[in-house]
């Protein structure tokens, strides 16, 4: 969850529309050089943001991968080699890889909207 | 009390173990080589790409976490029995109550002249390997001394390292000599010689030639021949230097003399593993070792009981009563069954019980087929009452099933060689699983764990899968080979205690996939949420989205991507190509039987010039372009639609290829036009969804050039037809397809397909294959043939009927794909930059095209 002062030093950055995103799927933002996975989690009402890189053989893929919970976490899977991680948090799920870095999301009006900190 | 154990192998690593699950003692270690015990028995798998830290058995840190002082690279120099002390090679002097000796064996070198030449190896530690890595590097040529089975090993390390001109030299008539009889040596000799290996029996090393390195080897035969690099393997050497310095009883042979408690001749020093010599033998084999090392804890155990009140420890030793051991298990060490199983060059050898007994009550059954290169043999008591012995070559499936029917006395089948030749007229096996076998039956030998063991880690502590069950009980973490039989025991505890053994989904679905199949169908779900929010709990995830959207495709027939399925497709249905390392796409387009047009192949050039695509000939019999962006791919298929072209499904869950030969239409043995027949049966079953990938082969006449006969279809022209065969596979575990009927015409032959692919798409689990389907299915291929061409089910006209409706709504993916805006938009990477393709993705040359960079 945000804290307000989380609030302040965002910089919202606007990445697509709605409709841009599959239901219950993913895609990648260009934000600079930077590459984002953005997913809809339709099913939940729920939008997330990762970073699109799995660090596992570092392949720019997450935003590609099927979706979906594991105990109630939502999670993504690589389509590498279906590593698992965490929307919520960016834990790794499946085994020792390590973390992936999540960015907040929000919609306004039918813009995606994903957070810089 | 204060253990002291010499040698750190896998022997002296596996008492530590053992002690310390039984007794609080103070443990100290010393061992000779550089690092702390590794797995001795899979180090050829070095020259595979393990590391010495893969093949480890427990890290430094186990021993500090367990306090045991473990000196490496310090060997013990001598023994003072008297005052029960040690003194290492650095200097360190240790007292101990009790010293066991794991010294294990070495290398045994034949005192020919110059074996101390460089490239002359032996083939025991890391070190030996390391330095023959090495110097493989400029041989070209390669031998080595004896046949046996560490030689033969040695020899396939060597093919491994890229020396392909190796050759074997056995003393011995025949290769490995103490395993098998004649007639089991000949085979195994075709069938190295097949890897080209050379072999040269009955051959005396008289000289190694060469000034400083070895250029050749002499024979007494007065033959000679050019090696550069060479392996003596000739045997081992227990390591029993260190007691005879102090005076422990040694046999004539080497080997440190001990008794069943494993106790030498000083009721305070224990010998186990290679270098103990117990009954006049000396057990070559890692499982005998570990059983000492286990007799030596108990017995220590015991004596360092709190209940125990030591004052005569020599008494003590003898004290513990052979037959009533006092920890329960085994309480004394009564020799061991040789059996073993070779892990060598993807050629099956093993050998059990006395595989050599011959004689007046002894009825020996034996197979052979010199074609397939298989030898079976078993001795059985004349009076059919026990299997005592046998060898396999070439095929040694059953060999758990005969040691253990060997081993515990079970009782044999009426036909005796039903169980070398397996169950035929479709009766169930002879001893097909584990439930026939006693309790106390070892399963696992490595660690030894009995049935008993796994059937209680399955009932009493809930340990339902292989790893669990690993885990609880150690069963099948050493040579692994017991691992179906631990996978069969599972399962059939399971069933025993009346649990359907439910091969759910995953967490959200609490149904088999055939359950699935039946219940989509029932309730006419389209798509993967309406079938989730029927049947299923949750929001899904990676597990269950192929599997259901495998079967709304062969349910319905209609085109993958659509009604929100795209999304619970994996990611290479989902982009309708595989999805590379580096994150491109491979674009495979269907050329049906592998025929194609002069104008057809220059397309493929074409395109894949414009897109600098790789390009290259696959194994089923058609073009692969690869290292395609993924924004790239909808006008490269537009520009080979537009030439003919249409989705080869080398992506998905579906019908490959069906592979041809040239048949009748030019070759002078074909009989019939298999080309016409495999183009008419792809485009029947292209684009079919089922639980794994599906490949068919048609071959002109019985030579067998399309491999049918490895397909899960193979059809093979005949005189008056075709013979279909099924449930063949590739693969890393191949089978042969087997005959469901012979000389149909072409309607029957498409109609048998038709009811067979029908049968496995709505029963077999998600990613089976039809060979794992069918080898699970109870009464085999009979039962199959009664399904499929005797009705037996009654649902083949039904099933033909289905199978009809999916061929006409057969249409091309890719087509459906670029011709709909909503689907084509997903080709992008950025999605706010559709214009621009992953910047990530780099590229190297290499040989005129290109290839992905390696990941890291
Ligand atoms: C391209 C090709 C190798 C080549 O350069 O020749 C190939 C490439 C792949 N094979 Fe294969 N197989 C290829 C022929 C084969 C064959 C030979 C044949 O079909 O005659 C076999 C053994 C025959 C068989 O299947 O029984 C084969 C047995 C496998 C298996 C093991 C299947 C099994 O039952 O155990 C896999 C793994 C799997 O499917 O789970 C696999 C998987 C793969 C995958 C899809 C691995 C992956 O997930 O990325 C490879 C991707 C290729 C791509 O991106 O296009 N490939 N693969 C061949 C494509 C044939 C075609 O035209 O479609
Ligand atoms: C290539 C290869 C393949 C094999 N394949 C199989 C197989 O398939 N199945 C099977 O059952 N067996 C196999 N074996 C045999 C198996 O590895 C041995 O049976 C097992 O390693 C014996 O264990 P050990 O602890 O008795 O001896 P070792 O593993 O030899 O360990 C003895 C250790 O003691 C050390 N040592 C010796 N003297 C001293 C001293 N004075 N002070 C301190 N340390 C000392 C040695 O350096 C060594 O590290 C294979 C062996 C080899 C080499
Ligand atoms: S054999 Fe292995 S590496 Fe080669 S193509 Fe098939 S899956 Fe890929
Ligand atoms: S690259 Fe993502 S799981 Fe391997």
């Amino acid at each position: 969850m945000l804290t307000l002062t989380d609030q302040n030093t965002i910089t919202w950055f606007p990445a697509c529309h709605t409709e841009d995103v599959p239901a219950n799927g993913g895609v990648c933002v260009k934000y600079g050089e930077t590459q984002i996975a953005l997913f809809h989690f339709a099913r939940r009402g729920e939008w997330y943001a990762t970073q699109n890189e799995c660090p596992h053989r570092m392949q720019m893929a997450l935003s590609r991968g099927m979706i979906g919970t594991q105990q109630d976490e939502p999670k993504v899977a690589c389509p590498f080699h279906k590593k698992t991680f965490s929307l919520a948090t960016g834990e790794c799920l499946t085994g020792d890889e390590c973390s992936i870095k999540t960015y907040p999301v929000k919609v306004e009006e039918g813009k995606i909207f994903i957070g810089i900190v | 009390m204060k253990v002291v154990v010499i040698g750190n192998g896998m022997v002296g690593y596996k008492f530590c173990e053992k002690i310390l699950s039984r007794a609080s003692i103070e443990l100290v270690v010393f061992g000779e080589e550089i690092r702390p015990a590794y797995d001795r028995v899979h180090l050829s798998e070095f020259f595979a790409g393990k590391t010495a830290e893969d093949l480890t058995m427990a890290g430094i840190e186990w021993y500090h976490e367990n306090n045991i002082r473990l000196h490496l690279a310090d060997p013990i120099v001598s023994i003072d029995r008297t005052a029960k002390k040690i003194h290492s090679h650095k200097g360190i002097t240790e007292s101990y109550d009790y010293l066991v000796l794991a010294t294990g064996s070495a290398a045994f070198v034949p005192p020919i002249p110059g074996v101390d030449k460089q490239g002359v190896f032996i083939y025991r530690t890391i070190e030996d390997l390391e330095m023959m890595s090495t110097h493989a590097r400029h041989a070209k040529t390669g031998a080595v001394i004896g046949g046996g089975l560490l030689g033969l090993e040695a020899a396939k390390a060597m093919l491994d390292l890229g020396i392909s001109n190796t050759q074997v030299i056995e003393f011995a008539p025949r290769l490995m000599p103490r395993q098998i009889d004649d007639a089991g040596s000949a085979i195994l000799r075709n069938k190295l010689e097949l890897l080209g290996l050379k072999i040269h029996t009955s051959k005396n090393t008289s000289a190694i030639l060469g000034d400083e390195v070895i250029t050749g080897m002499q024979f007494s035969d007065g033959t000679s021949i050019n090696v550069d690099m060479l392996v003596i393997s000739a045997g081992i050497k227990p390591r029993d230097e260190l007691a005879k310095l102090c005076g422990l009883e040694t046999g004539s042979r080497g080997g440190i003399v001990v008794n069943e408690k494993l106790a030498t001749n000083d009721p305070c020093i224990f010998a186990i593993g290679e270098c103990a010599l117990y009954n006049g033998m000396i057990y070559g084999l890692v499982a005998p070792g570990y059983e000492m090392a286990d007799v030596v804890a108990r017995n220590l155990a015991f004596l360092n009981s709190p209940a125990k009140i030591t004052d005569d420890i020599s008494k003590e030793v003898t004290a513990i009563e052979v037959q009533n051991p006092p920890s329960g298990g085994r309480g004394a060490f009564l020799g061991y069954d040789m059996s073993t199983k070779l892990k060598l060059i993807g050629i099956d050898v093993a050998s059990f019980g006395d595989p050599f007994l011959e004689g007046e009550n002894i009825r020996t059954v034996v197979f052979e087929d010199t074609m397939k290169g298989i030898y079976k043999r078993i001795n059985i008591a004349a009076d059919g009452t026990a299997l005592l012995g046998g060898i396999l070559v070439g095929d040694a499936d059953q060999y758990n099933m005969l040691l253990q029917t060997c081993k515990n006395k079970m009782p044999l089948p009426a036909n005796p060689e039903d169980l070398i030749l397996g169950s035929r007229g479709g009766e169930s096996a002879a001893g097909g699983g584990g439930q026939g076998l006693p309790d106390d039956a070892m399963i696992c030998s490595c660690e030894s764990v009995s049935k008993g063991d796994i059937c209680n880690a399955v009932s009493a502590q809930g340990c339902e899968t292989v790893d669990a069950i690993k885990k609880c009980t150690k069963a099948g973490t050493g040579c692994g080979g017991c691992i179906p039989m631990v996978k069969d025991l599972v399962l059939y505890t399971m069933k025993a205690q009346g649990k359907y053994v439910r091969n759910v989904l995953c967490e959200h679905f609490h149904y088999s996939r055939q359950e699935m199949f039946d219940l989509v169908k029932l309730h006419g779900l389209k798509s993967y949420d309406e079938v989730l929010d029927r049947l299923g709990t949750g929001d899904g995830c990676e597990l269950c989205k192929p599997p259901v959207a495998s079967i709304l495709a062969s349910l319905w027939g209609e085109m993958i991507l659509k009604k929100g399925n795209d999304t619970a497709q994996d990611s290479n249905d989902r982009f309708l190509a595989n999805i590379q390392k580096g994150g491109t796409y491979s674009v495979v387009p269907r050329i049906p039987g592998g025929e194609i047009t002069p104008d057809k192949l220059i397309v493929i050039g074409q395109v894949a010039k414009q897109y600098n695509l790789y390009t290259k000939i696959t194994g089923g019999q058609r073009i692969d372009l690869f290292g395609a962006h993924l924004n790239d791919l909808p006008e490269i298929w537009r520009q080979l639609i537009e030439a003919g072209f249409e989705s080869g499904h080398a992506y998905g869950k579906s019908l490959r290829t069906v592979k041809s030969c040239v048949g009748s239409t030019w070759c002078r043995f074909g009989l019939h036009d298999s080309v016409s027949f495999a183009i008419r049966i792809e485009e029947r079953y292209r684009g079919l969804r089922s639980p794994h990938k599906l490949k068919g082969g048609v071959s002109g006449c019985i030579r067998e050039c399309a491999e049918a006969q490895s397909k899960d279809f193979g059809i093979i022209a005949t005189e008056k037809g075709w013979n279909l065969h099924v449930c063949g596979n590739g693969g890393s575990k191949p089978q042969h397809a087997l005959l469901l009927a012979a000389d149909l015409d072409d309607e029957t032959c498409i109609r048998y397909i038709d009811r067979f692919l029908m049968f496995y798409i709505k029963t077999a689990d998600t990613l089976t294959r039809t060979a794992t389907w069918l080898n699970k299915m109870e009464g085999g291929i009979d039962y199959l043939r009664n399904v499929v061409v005797n009705d037996s089910l009654g649902m083949s006209a039904e099933w033909e009927a289905e199978m009809q409706t999916l061929v006409n709504c057969y249409k091309c993916e890719w087509k459906e794909a670029i011709e709909n805006p909503e689907i084509k938009k997903r080709f992008t990477h950025f999605v706010n930059a559709p214009e621009i393709k992953d910047p990530s993705i780099k590229f190297e040359p290499m040989r005129e095209q290109k290839k992905v960079a390696d990941w890291k």
